[in-house]
């Protein structure tokens, strides 16, 4: 099923992987930011409500 | 019910929150058979061997590297001209996003020339544009960092943006006449303007368009967040006043 | 305009103001180098034109946050913006007060340093040629760059971030055109673009300057 690399077998699985990494901390640290900023932005509205209400 | 300060950031919340899951779904799809295809089902090159399987991380994200900045130039443009909230905080989230493609295309770049041309590192002219455009989106990251009112922020990188694009297009072709004017030994392009013939082609169209949609989602998703950040920090305001 | 020039000459010139400090910087680079690098004279002479260009942009490097920041702090940048001269204006003659202070004397200095570096003789005119186009350059670019953060506390590292890239293609230039004169190669082209790059950044960059300093002060 894996292709024959042959010698350039760590250049290319070098790629895919740093690839995946870098892709994977960016994915990784936008969700973590989006998911903060919903929850702080939640609570501030939460207790705006509360005072305003 | 939340009151957002302007219809231009409710409207953007709203219609990105439904295109969200197809961009995502439609990402995932196109990265899945683009990278599949292009690494289990094409053959070896004849000169470059299987190192040709990188073409489908690397064309892609550097050409997303240089997307990411134009579409940073525009809504920057937008910024300034017509004061859209939505479009220069799109150009804050986009940076971060440029950036990691720019680094995907050095990474890349650099193990697919290691083997042909024996070092790590070679000053090859779109290798050596890529890195100084690493050294723009850093610049650009910063000074959104360092500026602490918000409108200030948006309007001095959008005035950098413009500047550096400028000075980003007179630097590539100033590192063509730098490398050219060493007389070493051709460097070997790894962007081939060469045919690539079908048989890669096919399967790099798709992990292009994959990138584009990875591109887009990364985008939605944090454009999303500087626009909470952004009625986060007027709510914040309002309590100190109140 | 006149005026504004010579004010900041004098408060440049004035103890304090760090006139010299460039090229203090640009004396140490030149002893530095090759300490570093090896005394062959082989390789300090072919590096020769790359130190001495990239001394000459970092000792630019230095004064720059000075351009606004001393204006900005006592209120009279605000006075400035409002003044009948157009802002624009101001900033040119601010880049030109640099130029004056810090590029041309490096440019007068290099030679001086580049015996350091075993420069090969045809290099020199050059050397000073290029360093006399391409300052203006950078002071112009840096002025830019101060504009961008002039409202910032310490601002001088982002300034560096901001100002270097945009160096570049001055840098690659400026030492092209040192080294084909070294080597007594045709360099028509990178003095053109060097010369080009000047005028271009002389003419554009105090708008773009003057929208950040109105950006910064409101």
């Amino acid at each position: 099923m894996m292709p024959e690399l042959g010698k350039y077998a760590f250049a290319v699985m070098g790629s895919y992987a740093a690839t995946a990494v870098l892709i994977a901390a960016l994915v990784g640290l936008t969700l973590w930011q989006s998911a903060r900023m919903k929850r702080a932005l939640a609570e501030v509205e939460a207790r705006q409500e509360k005072t305003d209400g | 019910m939340s009151i957002w300060e302007y219809a231009n950031p409710k409207k953007f919340m709203q219609t990105s929150a439904w295109a969200l899951p197809w961009a995502v779904g439609l990402t995932v799809v196109l990265l899945v058979v683009g990278l599949v295809w292009g690494f289990f089902f094409t053959p070896d090159d004849y000169k470059q061997g299987s190192t040709v399987k990188i073409i489908y991380l690397h064309v892609p994200s550097a050409m997303m590297a240089i997307n990411a900045w134009v579409m940073m130039l525009v809504t920057s443009l937008i910024w300034i001209v017509r004061r859209h909230h939505v479009s220069v905080l799109a150009a804050k989230a986009a940076a971060p996003v440029g950036l990691t493609f720019t680094l995907i295309a050095l990474v890349t770049g650099a193990l697919w020339g290691q083997p042909m041309w024996g070092t790590w590192w070679a000053w090859d002219p779109r290798l050596t544009s890529f890195l100084i455009l690493t050294l723009f989106y850093f610049g650009y990251m910063a000074l959104w960092a360092a500026v602490e009112d918000p409108d200030t922020a948006a309007d001095l990188t959008s005035i950098l943006c413009l500047v550096g694009s400028v000075f980003a297009l007179l630097s590539r072709y100033a590192v063509l006449f730098w490398n050219q004017g060493l007389h070493q030994g051709a460097s070997l392009s790894l962007d081939k303007e060469e045919n690539v013939s079908d048989v890669f082609w096919q399967p790099l169209v798709i992990c292009i368009a994959g990138f584009i949609l990875l591109f887009v989602t990364m985008v939605l998703l944090r454009t999303r967040t500087e626009i909470r950040s952004r009625r986060l920090k007027a709510l914040l305001a309002r309590e100190r006043v109140a | 305009m006149k005026a504004l020039l010579l004010r900041d000459l004098r408060l440049a010139f004035r103890s304090g103001g760090g006139f010299g400090l460039g090229l203090a910087f640009f004396f140490l680079l030149s002893v530095l180098v090759p300490l570093g690098v090896g005394p062959e004279g082989g390789t300090l002479g072919r590096i020769a034109p790359g130190i001495l260009w990239v001394g000459a942009l970092l000792a630019c490097l230095l004064s720059l946050d000075r351009i606004f920041a001393l204006d900005h702090e006592d209120g009279s940048l605000d006075l400035l913006a409002t003044a009948p001269i157009p802002l624009e204006a101001v900033v040119a003659v601010k880049a030109l007060a640099h130029w004056l202070v810090t590029g041309l004397p490096l440019t007068l200095i290099a030679p001086g340093l580049a015996v350091f570096l075993n420069l090969p003789a045809g290099g020199y005119g050059w050397l000073v040629l290029s360093l006399l186009l391409g300052t203006p350059a950078l002071s112009v670019i840096g002025a830019f760059g101060a504009a961008l953060t002039v409202g910032l506390r310490r601002g001088g590292l982002l300034l560096s971030l901001l100002v270097l890239p945009l160096y570049v293609p001055t840098l690659i230039f400026g030492a092209e055109i040192v080294r084909r004169g070294a080597e007594d190669m045709a360099l028509a082209t990178p003095l053109a673009l060097l010369a080009a790059i000047s005028l271009g950044a002389a003419a554009l960059l105090p708008f773009a300057a003057a929208s950040a300093i109105r950006v910064n002060l409101r």
